[in-house]
């Protein structure tokens, strides 16, 4: 099942209407680490941290890694959070990888063909490595557009959803924390008298 | 950030320096610093400062000579409480993976046969510490705010678009009135920062990707989305309740239907259709209305044509920047005439650009301005006219360049001869209310 909280229906609603079954929260087939996830080495928090961090961008999907701290008290709701975080940057990181690797493959395949068909090689003179003009390379960028529209408006829509999810589930997990806090100090003053 | 820890420690461990260090090579200095160390976190902490000071300056000499600490010394340290100021470095010195963690892949001995196996961990450690430097905690400090929020509202553009509605404002034919003009900028300003949050909310995967936009607030983890949307709310509603409640409601209906139409109409559409260009283009248009609704609160003729001005100017402004960002519009999935539609793209710039001279033909027929206006803007206008010529005629980067730089001054220098030109009997009422 995708909820995990059968109690709060609304959530479930929210929880159904928002994933396609194909992104069901956790009934993602294990995508492959090595193949998509950061070249960056593995990193460590500090112990003492109570922070999330962030590090450097990855050089193929550009995009910076993020390990979440899980905190020791940690309530089902900021778990759901934490996993769907979590989540969204391995498929984040999945496409982009993936778009941007193609991309430069067929800019490669594209530069070489065009150097073919002109009967020129890969290098000049000097050894440096041909360019094509702007307007040449345009044709390529455009045809990269066109090919790939249906895939953009998907990823589009879906990184829409998510990132307002996580954003409306950041929100309930503030405000969790503020009652609890606030409880605690009620408490707190209850005991002092 | 790391340079005021780094001072801090320097003089923290300038008690345990030796007394030769300041004269000594770093190579040798590190052997024997190692070799006469005694087991105190602070020496250990010490090496690894001056290691990464080493790093910084000669990218290939360490892994050579230095030798590592054994590794009982490094886990007194990792266990001894510490000082707020030496919080970095601490991360980084926890960050060596392999030291104290796990002695399977590293091998500390002192026998001189597994130095190959020390040199060559100790290159993938200062490799990896350079790396593992860039991870940073995502954690606000207060006084990083002001900037942080500056760059999440784009505030050159704000500024921008604050001037434009000024300019609607002050070019409208009734009498200035300041608190007007200031409520009307805030609002409009709190408007646009609200909007620009929420553009860059949804574009983190996107500007992460391209140059231009990679050291946004929420792409270097700088802000988390929920903040980001939260200032968004915080702008929003009290900058649409200034221009509701205390300028009019229809610069405020105008004012929502800005935001709304730049986040929920351009920015998705930027990757679906060309179309983009022309929502943006009414998105820019409609502060100058906004300034000019605020002064006399109807939609006059005036206020359509300084909306139009602004429409015209958004073509070549922004056709000409899209023309050199084309490979990365295309590898980050943006459609835009540039890409798709080059030919459409230039015509589009050359269009507006002419279209301009028109507009300001037209400012004194419809009593904005005086008939000296098409005057004296006749020469900027025929020179962004004539840039234009050159892109559609040439097409490359340069001209592309040239046409874009342009199109940054000619807008504030339009409306600045614009105002010049005001009509010249409102000019005097305006006059005589300053004075009094």
């Amino acid at each position: 099942e995708n909820c995990i909280f059968p109690g709060e229906s609304w959530h479930c609603l929210l929880c159904i209407s928002f994933f396609s079954d194909s992104c069901g929260l956790y009934n993602v087939p294990k995508i492959k680490k090595r193949l998509y996830l950061s070249q960056a080495p593995e990193f460590i928090p500090p112990e003492n941290s109570q922070y999330d961090w962030i590090g450097p961008p990855d050089p193929v999907s550009n995009l910076r890694p993020i390990r979440f701290h899980v905190a020791a008290n940690e309530s089902t709701l900021e778990k759901h959070l934490r996993l769907f975080r979590q989540e969204t940057e391995e498929w984040n990181q999945k496409f982009w990888a993936t778009q941007n690797s193609s991309f430069i493959k067929e800019k490669e395949e594209f530069i070489t063909s065009c150097l073919k068909a002109e009967g020129l090689g890969l290098k000049d003179e000097n050894g440096r490595k041909r360019k094509l003009s702007a307007e040449k390379m345009a044709e390529f960028y455009k045809d990269f557009l066109n090919k790939n529209w249906q895939k953009h408006a998907d990823y589009n829509k879906e990184w829409y959803k998510r990132n307002i999810t996580i954003t409306f589930l950041m929100g309930k997990v503030t405000l969790q924390m503020f009652w609890k806090r606030l409880g605690r100090r009620t408490e707190e003053m209850n005991s002092k008298r | 950030m790391y340079k005021p820890s780094c001072h801090r420690m320097t003089g923290l461990f300038g008690v345990c320096l030796f007394q030769g260090l300041e004269n000594v090579r770093y190579s040798r200095n590190l052997m024997q610093l190692c070799k006469q160390a005694q087991p105190r976190w602070g020496t250990f902490q010490h090496f690894t400062f001056l290691k990464r000071l080493y790093v910084t300056k000669m990218s290939n000499g360490l892994c050579q000579h230095a030798k590592p600490k054994q590794e009982p010394l490094g886990s007194p340290l990792l266990e001894r409480p510490h000082l707020a100021q030496e919080q970095t470095v601490i991360h980084h010195v926890q960050q060596i993976p392999a030291i104290s963690q796990d002695p399977s892949t590293v091998t500390f001995s002192s026998e001189e046969k597994k130095e190959e196996n020390i040199s060559t961990v100790v290159s993938e450690i200062t490799h990896e510490s350079g790396e593992v430097k860039q991870w940073k905690e995502i954690r606000v400090h207060l006084e990083d705010l002001p900037g942080i929020y500056a760059r999440l509202s784009k505030i050159k553009l704000t500024a921008l678009v604050v001037t434009t509605a000024a300019a609607g404002y002050i070019m409208a034919p009734v009498p200035f009135d300041l608190s007007v003009f200031l409520l009307t900028s805030v609002g409009t300003g709190l408007a646009s920062c609200a909007a620009n949050s929420i553009n860059q909310y949804f574009e983190v995967p996107f500007d992460s990707n391209m140059n231009r936009t990679k050291k946004r607030p929420l792409v270097r983890g700088q802000l988390s989305p929920l903040h980001a949307v939260t200032f968004a709310g915080a702008c929003t509603v009290p900058g649409i309740a200034l221009l509701t409640f205390g300028v009019n409601p229809l610069t405020g209906a105008l004012g929502a239907f800005n935001i709304f139409l730049y986040t929920c109409c351009y920015t998705p559409l930027k990757r679906l259709s060309i179309a983009n260009t022309w929502v943006g283009a009414l998105v820019g248009a409609i502060p100058p209305v906004m300034g000019w609704t605020a002064a006399t609160g109807s939609l006059g003729a005036g206020a359509l044509l300084m909306g139009a001005i602004l429409y015209s100017w958004q073509f070549p402004h922004f056709n000409a920047l899209s023309w050199n960002l084309r490979e990365d519009y295309s590898r980050g999935g943006y459609r835009m005439m540039s890409v798709t539609h080059p030919a459409l793209c230039k015509k589009v710039a050359l269009r507006h650009s002419l279209a301009l001279i028109g507009l300001s033909a037209l400012a004194p027929a419809l009593d904005v301005t005086t008939w000296t206006f098409p005057l004296i803007s006749l020469p900027i206008n025929l020179y962004i006219s004539y840039l234009s010529f050159q892109f559609y005629r040439d097409s490359d980067r340069k001209s592309a360049r040239k046409l874009f730089f342009c199109s940054l001054w000619h807008l504030p220098m339009l409306l600045l001869l614009m105002l010049t030109c005001k009509k010249a009997c409102t000019s005097k009422e305006d006059t005589l209310v300053t004075s009094s």
